[in-house]
């Protein structure tokens, strides 16, 4: 059974208690503890059933590249699947619960697919349920669906909070260990200014571990003075518990900092998310232990020979009494000697090496443990948890040799350097035929904006083997960032010592020779339960590219990333294909490096910030008075302001009557305002717009349309001439940002030499249609000034006192009623709006929302950007001729109405719809004709582009595009609706609603 | 995400700062063109796999309009410089060549 | 009746960093050719200060001049004098070409002060703030979490910020995020 020593654990505080719960189990650790090995000293090693066969699974590491000990953490809203359990720092209150199983850990009814797994090969999924093929949406898919995934995902809302940081360096160093110490301090004592992050909570990684001195003294002395060093240095920032996640392109780095993951219920963000720009990058990211591929690799006991001596080293956890260590290269001997030293019992070391180890092994063997060489695992044996090995020769088929009792197995198949985040941004990689792994190459490192590499390697990361090349390459690539960015290299590397050790010797397969039932029971990938009878069954079927090889056995592609399976996978792989490792290749690397939070990646993007809300001056008053809003764009109109009991349609009927009969107000202010200002702005506004802008009179208005280069339709609105250089383009109210930057674009990249100014002053103004047969009187109650229809005449505009308020008085009528279009200062909006409100009280006054606007300016034709045009639309199919100038040589979009297709008279064009009963036409519904198309479908005449029930008539009006419509009117077209039934309408001319304009020219 | 110096102010600022608009160096072809001239202007935009002339707008920042010679692949940053210019300038011609001799794009090598 | 109103009214938030805003304030947009003789005598004139260098705001009292782009500059006055200013403007410029508009109103003025200023900022913005890079008299117009912002540095230590008018709740809103007790990143003292 696992336990807890009674003494040792560097990392932890024994005086205080800790308590936590595993599925409702109350258990106990202390501060330093990670919940694994917590858990591990509670003699917890079962933690989970994998995905496919729900075999039951232990702890196998120790850190980021667990696979296997995935937890459900805390409860109700702060729920997280899908937690490691060897990167969870445990705190005081901890709850978690194991997961993919049922109806318990212990006995598990999935398992009955581990019996079932010779009929559950790779690719099972994919050949069984394609057929019959209906059976995929209704039957296959809502059963894998049930039986598939790891964790659940929780419903309540996060109460915790996340932050994003944006931070400048010239060297980010990714990892605090050895190497990314001595990167760090070698670069910051060359001057430049430094990051240096660490994803765990403690400095120093796993050396303090291994052993071995720096410059004379222990290396965890040398750890604690290096540190010193860099805390003292103004320009380093040293950050804990902040992974590298990402790097990208052009020294784009992400770091995933967990503030107060261990800390729950503090005031602090839960996590942070660092977007650093870095000059350098050094990944000091050190090297991962490879498991080794024998029957029974994935029962609980067997771990990695590094975690079995972590748990030992850093929290007093013995993870088992008698620990057999099964190697090929001399590292796992540390754990051997470790645990003697603790007085467990080693017995037996096996070698895979003919030829055994150097130092280590010697000093092993000089304690009297005994070591096997040239042998191996043929299988282990035990359930939820391993009793016994049995040991062959590792050249051989599997023959048993020998059978030694144990309840650990510390397996090491040599290191792989953690390349993740030098591959990201497209490092590559060369394969180191010694070390058998892959490591940084040099020569092509990730480039940046300058065209050279901006990602250095150091130290593991770089497959360096032993402490003393460690820190020399280490502060190489201190040296080699600095350099980059300008800064004269200071210093030299530290003298560091451990013993010699041995050559490692690949080995892929335990033993080489092993049968199919061994290599069906020999695992790859832990959490996706792919074996190594599958990659090899993949091969044969010809998956022969690794990204297919992965994709078809899912090696590699759980939540881990098959950050311990990857390099195992493509070696049997290769073996199987006959082919060199190098030339299978690996898989893509792509962030984040382990699984970051969702809320950390949206930040304070969420709730009232989610995005900007743009408001009105009057936005409050809306609020207050039950406006019910709409987005448009980023902003809020009002689209009706409903009384009491009344529904929607009861109060746009209700305001449409009163602006017809009395007076409404409008909150315009959303409509975009652009000053167009020089000796060209006439000249520029004639080719912005495709009427003539140029003649325009001070004093005067002018309805304009913009069309883009393409010919299409893109905004329009009333041009103000302000004075003889000046004018006010008004624009949509989604348009403001892009007409302006339509004019600048213009402006700066074609005619560059025309003497115009442009400023966006949308927001300086507020602005208030004033619309009804009473709208003059209303503002002659508030104002001295002359607003009769001689000094005000319709597009004319002035500059009048308004309840004491200068504003700007458009003539102007988007509803076909008199209308006025007030212009005042932002900050007198509100002022104006509640005196306009106050005056009008006799008249009945009251706001209306942009529905009634819609619908009052459908009865009388006018078009809106977005409903008649969408894209496709030139001005011509509108019926729009009128604003087009004939005089002018050119405009932005003439060219491309004058194509052929654009003066095509069988383009759909404008009309207004009429039904015959009266009923409202459905929103976007299209005419059919008669036959069918060369897919079956009935063939279309027309479409709605706008459709309301107008109170003003009593009846449905519509407008739609129809072929050669104007050439039609009186005709009768079918517009089909969803539920099956047919509307008929009549092809009408679009003004329904005072045709000759009687009513806005008093 | 890349980094983009802007000529105009002089901010070397982040992607999510300026707008991406297209290709550069466009001759603009207006009424009394061809069709054949017009449909190349509108349509017809290089798309290389290499050295690429781009107009960028620093709209969350000076508002200018200028271009960027950047490589397609390697996501170089050959240089900026302001819109109003008729072609490449040498510096930037020049580095290019460095990195990808014997390159061309439209008119320009 | 007819007073006039700040998009935020007063509003105040005070944690890491005090976020505030700055009040009615007079903000003039003029472009023209900041090189030209005229325009130095023209902005001299109306505001008693000269043409900034690029990116650099110069202050006096209760007025700024900020460079804002190559052929555009913000200048900052008492509310109660922008008429005044623009006119001022409007006659020394006479013959030149310019534009010259009152935007006091469409913009949304705050000030950023306190210890935490720049880390709250440096939340919200891809910008370096560290006192190294960011110093007194710089300004800059970058991005604000998702919208367009302004800010420049005064000899006090306090952050002036400008974003649109229509926005003013959602820039105090992540402000306020930014600058909330328990979120010291503890980088910039």
């Amino acid at each position: 059974m696992s336990t807890r020593l009674a003494t040792g654990g560097r990392l932890l505080d024994r005086s205080r208690a800790l308590e936590f719960t595993f599925n409702g189990k109350r258990l106990r650790g202390h501060p330093g503890d990670t919940l694994a090995s917590a858990l591990l000293a509670n003699d917890q090693m079962l933690v989970g059933r994998s995905f496919k066969y729900h075999r039951p699974r232990g702890i196998v590491a120790s850190g980021a590249e667990e696979p296997n000990a995935l937890v459900g953490l805390g409860e109700g809203a702060r729920f997280e699947p899908n937690q490691r359990a060897t990167t969870t720092e445990l705190f005081d209150g901890l709850t978690c619960t194991s997961q993919n199983h049922w109806p318990s850990l212990e006995t598990d009814i999935g398992a009955v697919n581990t019996h079932l797994a010779r009929f559950l090969p790779a690719g099972f999924y994919y050949k069984m349920f394609i057929h019959p093929r209906p059976f995929w949406k209704h039957v296959y898919e809502p059963f894998i669906r049930q039986s598939a995934g790891l964790g659940r995902a929780t419903n309540p809302g996060d109460p915790d909070r996340y932050e994003h940081f944006h931070f400048f360096c010239d060297v980010a160093v990714i990892g605090g260990g050895v190497a990314g110490l001595q990167a760090a301090l070698t670069a910051a004592e060359a001057g430049a200014k430094v990051l240096l992050m660490e994803q765990t909570a403690h400095w120093g990684g796993r050396a303090p571990v291994d052993g071995g001195d720096i410059d004379g003294q222990p290396v965890a002395g040398w750890i604690a003075a290096t540190l010193a060093k860099l805390q003292d240095m103004p320009h380093v920032t040293l950050r804990l518990r902040c992974m590298g996640a990402g790097v990208y392109d052009h020294g784009y780095l992400l770091g995933y900092e967990r503030v107060a993951d261990h800390t729950p219920g503090t005031d602090a963000p839960r996590h942070r998310l660092w977007r650093i720009r870095a000059g350098q990058i050094i990944t000091a990211t050190g090297a991962i232990e490879r498991p080794l591929s024998f029957a029974g690799n994935d029962i609980p006991g067997v771990m990695l020979a590094s975690a079995v001596r972590d748990y030992a080293v850093d929290f007093g956890v013995s993870v088992g009494d008698r620990t057999v260590v099964v190697t090929n290269n001399d590292d796992a001997y540390r754990t051997a000697i470790t645990l003697k030293k603790l007085g467990l019992e080693i017995p037996v070391i096996l070698d895979a090496r003919q030829s055994g180890g150097g130092a280590l092994a010697d000093e092993a063997r000089s304690m009297g443990i005994r070591v096997e060489n040239g042998k191996g695992i043929a299988k282990v044996k035990g359930g939820k948890r391993v009793t016994a090995v049995a040991i062959c020769a590792q050249a051989g088929e599997g023959a048993l040799l020998e059978e030694i009792k144990c309840d650990v197995v510390a397996m090491s198949g040599g290191w792989s350097p953690v390349v993740h985040l030098w591959s990201h941004c497209g490092g590559k990689l060369i394969w180191d035929e010694a070390h058998a792994h892959f490591r940084p190459d040099p020569a092509n490192p990730p480039k940046g904006a300058s065209g050279e590499g901006f990602v250095i390697p150091a130290g593991a990361a770089n497959g360096a083997d032993d402490l003393a090349s460690v820190v020399a390459d280490a502060h190489g690539a201190g040296q080699a960032a600095v350099k980059a960015m300008g800064h004269k290299p200071k210093g030299k590397a530290p003298e560091a010592s451990t013993l010699p050790e041995a050559p490692m010797q690949p080995v892929w397969l335990m033993p080489q020779g092993a049968k199919t039932a061994l290599r069906m029971k020999a695992w790859l990938d832990y959490q996706n339960d792919v074996k190594v009878s599958d990659v090899q069954l993949a091969a044969r079927e010809g998956y022969e590219s690794v990204e297919h090889a992965k994709r078809y056995t899912t090696l590699g592609m759980a939540t881990d990333q098959g950050k311990l399976s990857n390099i195992n996978g493509l070696a049997i792989l290769s073996d199987a294909l006959g082919q060199p490792i190098p030339q299978t290749g690996t898989t893509t690397f792509r962030p984040p490096y382990t699984p970051i939070s969702l809320a950390a990646i949206a930040g304070g993007a969420r709730g009232p910030v989610f995005q900007p809300v743009r408001k009105t001056p009057m936005h409050s008053w809306h609020e207050a008075h039950g406006a019910d809003f709409e987005p448009v764009g980023q902003w809020r109109r009002p689209y009706c302001f409903a009384r009491g009991e009344e529904g929607r349609h009861e109060a746009v009927a209700r305001e449409i009557r009163q602006t017809r009969e009395s007076v409404g107000l409008l909150d315009a202010s959303t409509l975009g305002k652009i000053i167009v200002k020089g000796p060209d702005a006439g000249r520029f506004l004639d080719m912005l717009y495709t009427g003539m802008m140029s003649t325009l009179r001070p004093g005067k208005c002018r309805y304009g349309l913009m069309c883009n280069e393409n010919g299409f339709l893109m905004d329009d609105g009333v041009v103000v001439r302000l004075d003889e250089e000046t004018f006010l383009c008004h624009t949509t109210t989604g348009g403001a940002e892009s007409v302006h930057g339509h004019m600048e674009d213009w402006l700066q990249c074609e005619w560059w030499d025309w003497k115009v100014y442009t400023a966006n002053v949308t927001e300086q103004y507020a602005q208030i249609a004033v619309a009804g047969p009473n709208a003059r009187k209303l503002l002659q109650k508030l104002s001295n000034d002359d607003l009769t229809a001689d000094a005000l005449p319709f597009m004319g505009w002035l500059e009048a006192g308004i309840a004491g308020i200068p504003a700007r008085v458009h003539r102007i009528s988007f509803t076909g009623e008199l209308s006025f279009e007030l212009a005042v200062p932002a900050s007198r909006g509100r002022a104006l709006w509640d005196a306009l409100l106050e005056a009008g009280e006799e008249f009945g006054v009251m706001p209306y929302g942009t529905e009634a606007m819609h619908v009052m300016r459908a009865e009388k034709g006018f078009i809106m950007i977005g409903d008649e045009t969408d894209g496709t639309v030139i001005p011509q199919d509108l019926g729009l001729n009128w604003a087009i100038s004939k005089k002018k040589a050119d405009y932005i979009g003439k060219r491309a109405q004058e194509r052929e297709h654009m003066a095509d008279p069988n383009r759909w064009k404008l009309v207004g719809l009429e039904t015959l009963d009266g009923e409202v036409l459905p929103d976007g519904a299209y005419a059919t004709a008669p036959g069918r198309n060369a897919n079956g479908q009935r063939k279309t005449q027309g479409r709605v582009t706008s459709t309301y029930h107008s109170p003003t008539l009593g009846r449905g009006i519509a407008m739609g595009l129809v072929h050669r419509g104007p050439d039609r009117m009186g005709e009768v077209l079918d517009f089909p609706k969803l539920d099956g039934g047919i509307v008929k309408a009549r092809i009408v001319d679009p003004v329904f609603y005072d045709k000759d304009g009687e009513k806005q020219n008093v | 995400m890349l980094i983009l110096t802007c000529p105009c102010c002089g901010v070397t600022g982040e992607e999510t700062e300026f707008h991406q608009g297209g290709e550069a160096h466009l001759k603009r072809f207006g009424p009394g063109s061809t069709d054949d001239d017009f449909h190349t202007y509108m349509f017809a935009k290089e798309n290389p796999k290499g050295a690429h002339f781009e107009r960028w707008r620093h709209n969350n920042g000076c508002g200018k309009w200028f271009i960027m010679a950047r490589d397609t692949l390697t996501l170089e940053v050959y240089g900026t410089y302001p819109a109003q210019t008729h072609e490449p300038p040498k510096h930037i011609r020049d580095a290019i060549t460095a990195k990808r001799p014997g390159w061309t794009w439209r008119a320009f090598a | 009746m007819s007073e006039a109103v700040t998009p935020l009214n007063g509003a105040r938030f005070e944690g890491l960093a005090t976020i505030e805003d700055a009040g009615l304030t007079g903000m003039i947009t003029l472009r023209g050719n900041l090189a030209s003789k005229e325009m130095k005598a023209a902005v001299k004139k109306a505001v008693g200060l000269g043409v900034p260098a690029q990116r650099q705001v110069l202050s006096g009292q209760g007025s700024a001049v900020l460079w804002m782009s190559p052929d555009e500059l913000l200048l900052i006055c008492a509310r109660d004098g922008v008429a005044e200013t623009i006119a001022t403007l409007e006659e020394a410029l006479k013959g030149q070409h310019f534009l010259a508009h009152d935007v006091s109103d469409a913009r949304t003025y705050l000030h950023v002060s306190g210890a935490g200023a720049r880390e709250a900022l440096a939340k919200l913005c891809p910008v370096d703030l560290s006192p190294q890079a960011f110093t007194p008299g710089m300004v800059r117009r970058t991005r604000m979490a998702q919208v367009p912002a302004a800010f420049w540095l005064d000899d006090r230590g306090v952050f002036h910020l400008i974003c649109f008018r229509s926005v003013a709740d959602y820039a105090f809103g992540v402000l306020r995020d930014a600058a909330l007790p328990g979120g010291e990143v503890g980088v910039y003292g």
